[in-house]
């Protein structure tokens, strides 16, 4: 597995805990090429990150990827995979909705989904580049390679 | 209360169809204009609290923000506009002295507008700076009247101490406290990159910069706030603030709801109390007890740091200039009256003061009358908008400008003028920590920098257009400018013919 691998990181010094990143995210997920459509529906499309806000931090949680994901571990039908790249993505058809990587997961990046299945970060992988960083106005989320 | 007579400023216009209720415009509005009515599932908006600064318009995923003037229209009269009646209205409101930020907004003649630049044409080559070497590179400071140098050819003269600085533009003096520590953070960086300087402003140096001294100037002003040794040894030189061009003849103004813990600590006064600087240095009652004080922060620093001495534009610029020469200085500072500020009184603002190019213009002439231009270089501001003024600001007898209202603007100021709020929605004029953080210095620096760097190019295309490779024969030399639309008078104090001639 490769170590230096690009990854989400997010500045708490920077975030304004604006949820622009939410909004992105949900919208490069949602399968539609305007942003107005994607959200005029009554099912409006999930972000793959949480904003955690305080009174004077605000910070963006989304999947670390880390090199021994314990969500990976605990699912029970095998749908929260590693690749070989490092990330950690899950199969929407495989998942139950059992939770047990939310319950699991110490940064709390697992989502509960509207349907069944989970939503977590996924790198953005369709398009290679992820969502929250592109769309940060404060370049608080950055995606980059790191020791 | 009685009837509140004063209508809002400015609208919000929202396309429902476009607004997808992300919320980001409730979240990043500091004036609280946006909110979202949970039972109707809209974003509705406060009008009357909107000081149009465009946050809300950048930051919208869908574009579905403007913000326009709010339609309500007083009679159509010439004298008793909008503004005069309502600022009658506050007045009766509240018997305060109306208070604004940034420069004056007054459709006063821009003579820098009505100044035209040559080029060369067959008599004398064009020069291509990107094929060429070009330079703009300035010294700043006393010249020498004649050198000296010793059999060997080693120079006997000592020259004073000079301010290098790699381009022709420095960043003004905006105190710490009217503008963030953010904004501070990357006027320093720049000035660093850039190889140029930026001014601490009256609000005194935190000691984090000091580590950016080589490229600060330390402003000495009526207040003294946070003056003391170390202060005046950090900076590469030290500018003596006597007045500046928003607010000629008063002190300098910093509302208390803008002193936090850092602004205080680093000004030395208690927390939220108003920093209203003095009108007048209260040692310096005339132009003896200036060179008095420009003697006593050359001998705190042994004579290593040129001394800039600040003025604003007024009446009998170029006498006072003269005196300002002869007082030991090594650099005058002109501010016009078009200079921006983080609050003044707004009448003296709008009509106290003179246009920056007529007091260079005026100030240049007078010196070279008397023989002394050389004793000082001449460093003007007061809305320097672009390249084109800078060079025609050099001209007329500049050697460099100082950019403030341009540098905010870089920075993302949309001139909105309410920084005496203290609640800039860009976290450029205001201590509020959940606003500061909206600037990251990492990106403000890189756009001061491109700014410089755009600017520094346009002035090398327009020098090379002239067939001149260097700042210094551009330097006063007025025959590379003509004017358009002005009166004899108007060009006789500028020195410049009309175009034609």
């Amino acid at each position: 597995m490769e170590v230096n691998v690009k990854k989400i990181y997010v500045n708490e010094d920077r975030c304004l805990g604006c949820h622009l990143c939410e909004y992105y995210c949900a919208f490069a997920h949602s399968g539609q090429k305007d942003m107005v459509k994607a959200f005029s529906g009554e099912a409006k499309p999930q972000p793959r990150l949480t904003i955690e806000e305080g009174d004077s931090i605000n910070f963006a949680v989304s999947c670390r990827h880390c090199e021994t994901p314990l969500c990976v571990e605990s699912c029970i039908t095998g749908a929260m995979q590693i690749d070989e790249d490092g990330r950690v993505f899950v199969d929407e058809s495989r998942c139950v909705g059992c939770y047990t990587c939310i319950l699991v997961c110490p940064f709390g990046s697992v989502i509960p989904g509207k349907e069944k299945a989970i939503k977590k970060c996924d790198l953005c992988i369709e398009s290679g580049n992820p969502a929250c960083a592109e769309n940060c106005p404060n370049l608080a989320i950055i995606y980059e390679e790191r020791e | 209360m009685g009837i509140n007579l004063y209508a809002p400023q400015y609208e919000v216009n929202r396309n429902q169809n476009k607004c997808i209720k992300c919320k980001v415009c409730k979240r990043q509005c500091a004036n609280e204009v946006h909110s979202y009515d949970q039972e109707l599932d809209v974003m509705v908006a406060d009008d009357s609290k909107c000081v149009d600064c465009q946050r809300c318009v950048s930051l919208c995923p869908t574009h579905a923000l403007s913000i326009t003037k709010f339609k309500n229209e007083f009679k159509e009269n010439a004298n008793w506009t909008n503004r005069a009646i309502t600022e009658i209205y506050k007045q009766a409101d509240t018997g305060g002295v109306l208070l604004s930020s940034m420069g004056n907004p007054v459709p006063y003649p821009i003579y820098w507008d009505k100044l035209l630049i040559n080029a060369s044409q067959v008599t004398n080559p064009s020069i291509d700076p990107l094929r060429e070497p070009m330079e703009t590179r300035v010294q700043l400071g006393a010249k020498p009247e004649k050198l000296e140098f010793d059999k060997d050819g080693k120079l006997i003269t000592k020259l004073a101490p000079q301010l290098s600085i790699n381009v022709p533009i420095m960043f003004s003096a905006m105190s710490y406290g009217s503008i963030s520590r953010n904004a501070h953070e990357s006027l320093a960086r720049a000035a660093q990159e850039l190889g140029t300087c930026y001014n601490t402003g009256e609000g005194g140096l935190n000691e984090d910069f000091y580590k950016y001294g080589k490229n600060t100037i330390v402003q000495v002003a009526s207040g003294r706030f946070g003056v003391h040794v170390g202060y005046l040894s950090a900076g590469a030189a030290i500018e003596i603030k006597m007045g500046q061009g928003a607010k000629p003849g008063i002190g300098g103004h910093l509302p208390g709801e803008k002193v936090g813990e850092d602004v205080s600590k680093t000004r030395m006064i208690p927390v939220g109390s108003d920093a209203i600087s003095p009108a007048p240095h209260h040692d310096i009652y005339s132009i003896e007890d200036l060179r008095q004080l420009v003697f006593s922060l050359k001998e705190a620093t042994a004579y290593t740091k040129p001394i800039i001495v600040k003025i604003a534009a007024v009446h009998n610029v170029a006498a006072i200039a003269s005196g300002i020469a002869r007082s030991g200085a090594d650099i005058i500072a002109i501010d016009g009256y078009r200079g921006g500020t983080g609050a003044a009184p707004t009448r003296i603002r709008d009509n106290v003061g003179i246009p920056i190019e007529l007091a260079l213009a005026s100030v240049d002439q007078r010196l070279r009358d008397e023989g002394i231009r050389n004793n000082i270089s001449l460093v003007v501001a007061g809305s320097i908008r672009n390249s084109a003024d800078i060079v025609k600001a050099i001209a007329l007898g500049a050697d460099a400008v100082y950019i403030g209202t341009s540098a905010l603007i870089a920075l993302g100021c949309h001139v909105c003028r309410s920084c005496h709020g203290g609640k800039c929605n860009w976290g450029i004029a205001t201590q509020r920590p959940d606003l500061v953080k909206r600037l990251n210095p990492d990106i403000g620096y890189k756009r001061l920098i491109n700014l410089v760097h755009a600017w520094d190019h346009e002035i090398k295309e327009m020098l090379g257009g002239m067939g001149i490779n260097a700042i210094e024969s551009l330097k006063g030399n007025r025959l590379m400018l003509r004017g358009i639309g002005l009166s004899q008078k108007e060009l006789d104090i500028l020195g410049v013919m009309h175009a034609g001639e």
